[in-house]
């Protein structure tokens, strides 16, 4: 029978998290994803013999430990390792490190600045309390600030005690927080170039602005909320890379009797008589279902599996305009031995973690001016990575997974698509970029897989190839995500629902979209949840 | 020897005005102390070259409080326009597109445009409206909750304010205020509140020059380009009708001075305030007891208002030292980096810009041809660079008050984005390449503009910085961001005009409302001090 109490199209992380929710509540749950691996973008690939790759995202910290330890995830297989901090180089040959224990930080720092050292202390502490304020929200259903209706009226109340809790002075520099850019934020404690150029990437990643925009301060937050075995703002690496994540909640779902189908792209949401019924695969088959919900963003649930008939012309305008624009690259590179960073000296501990490059904020904002004028940054922001230096599972004996995650790739150039050669010089400018700290990098490189948007969209569905499913400005966050009043996960069809990225709380590997709509769809089938709502303070 | 009791006004700008009308109006005995040679601080008439005259602050009027004219009798005092309503023309490589409002008036616009813009600027006059009921209230402390001792106004720290509602209350009459406009305005408001006036009119027009005239509004007087969040907000505090006082700005401040006078307030010009004098209680709380000249005389005074910016006020006039280094730092983090010039032009004739016909020649011109342009206009100032390419916004004041200008003369006035007021180099350098490039831009759309020019004067952040005395040049005394407005501006702590200081209370742009010739927030300060314990 092709009958199922729930179906999810993708799966991805979240739509994987709903999926399982929803089988553990007992529910018969069908998930369907067109390529013929899980993930989405949390997806370890085998592009060259002997490696793997986390070709999307690579990085673990804000999977939610609530969610974690709810689907116990460790059972099916997700260990995640932390790695201790990262560096950005400076072009005079001396780099400055982000150590993760803070006293040695600031012995680092006040090498550079002893003022910006003393100052790590405030900028720590502050950051955190902000982090610590978003954090209770993550997990919540945001109200609809226009409704009347009690669950709103309730949840807005509680959001105005949680923001008055933080008492008069703190409320105002949280409202500062969320309006000012990152580079304004990062002003009002440090006075160095390379400091704020070191805190500065966290402001930008896949975003379309630049470290002068205001917004930027908040994208921040993206960066420091998670934590890994407690530790806040920590990043850590999942053993056999990020597919494992997936996998995991994967094997949860299974654990409870949902079923996954891969190779089995959906071409069109059945609507009858303003209800959804189920869905039709491209090759023609069709499964049934009273709840479907798509893990995709809204251009392509609405735009692309439904009929515009079956929905209203202004939720066909919303979609539209629904802002995902990539601004992101990536480059995954093969390396036959681990590359030498003189700057760094053999040996040095932080080579196991994050690398920049940029060492001034005219760096950052010049980087964005060319994303605006239409091609990639000529001298990019780089987020560089040697996995296997945590995880031995990425790459043969002696030999390294090399990920490098670059800020900013338009999604076409100058309003065409990338050619070979595009992708070329691009891969270019990536390797001079990190050739200039490594001299023995090149000949070391067995492989290289170049990713830009374009990439993004095609293989992982990610419309335009923005990396969060949507872009993360305040009108489209929160209650505006992905549009004012359906920001509760529920569709404008009765029965349809959303559970990507592109609902709040929005992007990164966190899983919380995905399980917050399951805590929708359980409440609105009336059936007991087993989602946990909230935050829990470890 | 003054009256300890007279309230010293620091400022004769037009807050500074309205509010020592107000104070006199309501008995009080008022001094204010101008450090230039007349009234108005950046809302003034001035001959900048023999013969020629030019609002050389402010050059349209927008926003001026209904309130403040109608209870000061501002027309009595004589104020009159020479012109209201001024359209828009905006300038192109083709023909110009003439606004006025939400109608087109001329140029190439679809149908689906112009019901945009129908619906656009209605919408923006919306919240616009709701956004302007806000300017004569007092912001609300964060944290002020429903405490009955505030309600009853005192308290510990005796800070003296008007009490401003509670903040549950003022927020929960805000959100209902916005619920009233239905909800779809509503939801739309919170969406697009902060949004980049880019992403917004890409979704909504299709006219690049119809774009490019409607982003200006969100940029003028800011350091944003039209990609930069907040663009929207910013462009809410534009939305009214344009006009040109007969006789320049000044007149305005002029017709608040009389009224002040009339109240029985004093004025003196010519009397720069070196320093806020203060002393010490028994009890070790520090209050103002005065002011001290320039010229060494004292003035003695228990309250002092102070129009100067929030920077000046507390670092320069008040000092550091009386304050406690948090607040300090709060005030350093005020953002003041002007980012406007002012270009003053004395023509030999009307200028002809390439296709305007001519009876709109005195109208509004801009030149912000597209979204891209102004854009590109902005990135340099990130890095402390002029604009190659400026953008501008451009009056000839004297087509419809001629008593600017000799007869067959004329003026023209234009504020110029963007000119960094930290430019690398510094503008005695960067002044000339600066003007080079200016009249380059404006000679592309007039181009017999050059051998019109009898005169020139260019302005830049640091000359409005020295001349008005505005830290950075600033016109709205510091940016209009979201983070540095209402209950935000300047900064918590100093938000309801009064100071963490007994005493001393501010009343400029740099206050809420912020600025725009408007004279709310010299209303608002007056309502404060009035409030306060009588000494």
């Amino acid at each position: 029978m092709n009958r199922y109490d729930v179906i999810v199209v993708g799966a991805g992380h979240n739509g994987l998290t709903s999926a399982a929710f929803l089988a553990k509540a007992g529910l018969k749950v069908l998930v369907l994803e067109r390529n013929p691996w899980i993930g989405g973008a949390a997806v370890s690939r085998a592009l060259h013999p002997g490696w793997i790759y986390s070709n999307c995202s690579y990085v673990c910290s804000l999977l939610r430990p609530e969610i974690y330890r709810s689907l116990d995830l460790a059972r099916h297989g997700l260990q995640i390792a932390p790695y201790g901090g990262g560096l950005t180089f400076t072009r005079d040959g001396d780099f400055i490190g982000g150590y993760a224990d803070k006293d040695v930080r600031r012995r680092e720092y006040a090498r550079h600045h002893a003022r910006d050292a003393d100052a790590y202390l405030r900028y720590s502490r502050d950051t955190m309390r902000q982090c610590r304020f978003i954090r209770s929200l993550l997990m919540r259903t945001p109200p609809d600030p226009t409704s009347f209706r009690l669950r709103d009226l309730r949840e807005m109340l509680h959001l105005g005690r949680e923001f008055a809790k933080l008492g008069e002075t703190t409320m105002g520099e949280t409202l500062r927080f969320y309006s000012m850019s990152i580079a304004d934020y990062l002003a009002e404690y440090f006075e160095s170039d390379i400091v704020k150029a070191h805190h500065a990437g966290s402001g930008i990643i896949g975003t379309a602005l630049g470290v002068h925009s205001p917004g930027t301060a908040y994208v921040l937050l993206h960066h420091y909320m998670g934590d890994v075995d407690g530790q806040m703002g920590s990043w850590g690496f999942a053993r056999g890379g990020m597919g494992a994540v997936s996998k995991s909640i994967a094997g949860a779902l299974q654990s409870f009797g949902g079923e996954i189908r891969v190779d089995a792209p959906v071409a069109r949401i059945l609507v009858r008589h303003g209800q959804v019924g189920g869905v039709v695969l491209q090759n023609g088959d069709e499964c049934y279902a009273d709840v479907v919900v798509s893990s995709l963003d809204p251009k392509r649930t609405f735009l692309r599996l439904m009929e515009p008939g079956d929905l209203s012309p202004d939720l066909v305008r919303k979609a539209r305009e629904f802002k995902s624009r990539g601004s992101s690259g990536k480059v995954n590179i093969a390396l036959d031995g681990l590359p030498s960073f003189p700057a760094l000296g053999r040996g040095h501990p932080l080579i196991a973690g994050d690398m920049h490059f940029l060492d001034t904020l005219e760096r950052f904002e010049r980087a964005y001016d060319d994303w605006k004028a239409g091609t990639w940054s000529k001298d990019p922001y780089l987020d560089l990575l040697i996995p296997s230096m945590t995880d031995p599972t990425m790459a043969p004996p002696g030999k390294h997974f090399m990920s490098v995650f670059v800020q900013y790739v338009p999604h076409q150039i100058g309003g065409r698509d990338w050619t070979e050669a595009d992708r070329a010089a691009f891969r270019e400018t990536v390797f001079d970029q990190i050739a200039r700290y490594s001299p023995d990098f090149r000949k070391l490189v067995l492989h290289a897989e170049v990713r830009t948007p374009h990439e993004l969209d095609q293989e992982v569905g990610l419309t335009e190839g923005n990396i969060f499913q949507g872009e993360l400005t305040f009108d489209q966050l929160f209650f505006n995500r992905p549009f004012p009043g359906y920001a509760q996960y529920r569709g404008p069809v009765r029965g349809l629902w959303l559970c990507g990225s592109a609902t709040h709380p929005g992007g990164g590997v966190m899983a919380a979209p995905g399980a917050n709509a399951a805590r929708e769809i359980l409440r609105d089938l009336r059936r007991p949840s087993p989602v946990p709502e909230g935050w829990s303070d470890d | 020897m003054t009256d300890p009791g007279t309230i010293v006004i620091v400022g004769g700008g037009h807050n500074g005005l309205v509010c020592a009308a107000s104070l006199a109006r309501a008995g009080r005995k008022v001094l204010v102390l101008e450090a230039a040679d007349q009234v108005g601080g950046a809302a003034v008439t001035r001959e900048f070259s023999p013969g020629f005259r030019v609002s050389s602050g402010a050059h349209l009027l927008h926003a001026l409080d209904p309130v403040v004219e109608r209870t000061l009798k501002l027309a009595s005092h004589g104020l009159a326009f020479a012109r209201t309503g001024l359209n828009t023309v905006a300038l192109g490589a083709g023909d110009p597109l003439i606004l006025n409002g939400a109608q087109v008036l001329a140029g190439e616009v679809s149908a689906t445009d112009r019901l945009a813009l129908a619906q656009y600027v209605s919408r923006q006059r919306r919240y616009a409206a709701l956004l302007a009921r806000q300017h004569g209230r007092i912001p609300s402390r964060l944290g002020a909750g429903f405490s009955v001792i505030r309600l009853f106004g005192g308290g510990a720290n005796n800070r003296i304010t008007e009490n401003p509602a509670p903040m549950p209350w003022s927020l929960a009459k805000f959100a209902f205020d916005l619920r009233r406009l239905g909800r779809a305005d509503m939801r739309e408001l919170l969406r697009v509140g902060t949004m980049p006036l880019y992403d917004l009119l890409e979704d909504r027009f299709e006219n690049a020059q119809l774009k490019g005239a409607l982003a200006l509004d969100g940029v003028l007087g800011a350091r944003l380009g039209p990609r930069s969040g907040q663009t929207f907000f910013t462009s809410l505090q534009r939305a009214g009708a344009y006009g040109l006082p007969r006789g320049g700005m000044g007149t305005v401040t002029g017709a608040l001075a009389i009224a002040a006078r009339a109240a029985g307030a004093e004025i003196r010009v010519s009397s720069p305030v070196a320093s806020i004098r203060v002393a010490t209680r028994e009890d070790g709380g520090e209050h103002v007891t005065g002011v001290v000249l320039e010229s060494g005389e004292e003035i003695a005074a228990v309250t002092v208002v102070s129009n100067a910016d929030p920077k000046t006020t507390f670092l320069k006039l008040l000092g550091a030292r009386h304050l406690d280094a948090e607040f300090v730092r709060r005030v350093q983090h005020f953002r003041t980096e002007g980012c406007a010039a002012k270009l003053h032009l004395a023509l030999d004739g009307v200028p002809q810009f390439r296709g305007v016909p001519s009876a709109q020649l005195g109208e509004r011109v801009i030149i912000a041809p597209d979204l891209g342009y102004i854009e590109a206009a902005f990135n340099p100032a990130k890095y402390r660079e002029f604009s190659p390419a400026p953008v501008l916004e451009i009056t000839v004041p004297s087509l419809h008050d001629p008593g600017l200008a000799p007869p067959g003369k004329q003026v023209l006035s234009a504020v110029v984005q963007y000119a960094p007021c930290d430019l690398a180099g510094g503008w005695d350098a960067g002044r000339p390449r600066f003007l080079a490039a200016t009249l380059d831009v404006l000679t592309r759309y007039a181009p017999g503009l050059r051998a019109q020019i009898l005169d020139a004067e260019l302005l830049t952040p640091v000359d409005l910085e020295r001349e008005f005395r505005i830290t950075g040049g600033h016109w709205h005394h510091g940016e209009l961001a979201l983070d540095q407005f209402m209950m935000l501006r300047p900064v918590q702590g100093a938000a309801q005009y009064a100071t963490p200081l007994e005493g001393l209370f501010l009343c400029g742009a740099g206050s809420h409302p912020g600025g725009g010739v408007m004279g709310s927030a010299g209303r608002n300060a007056a309502r404060v001090v009035l409030a306060g314990r009588r000494t």
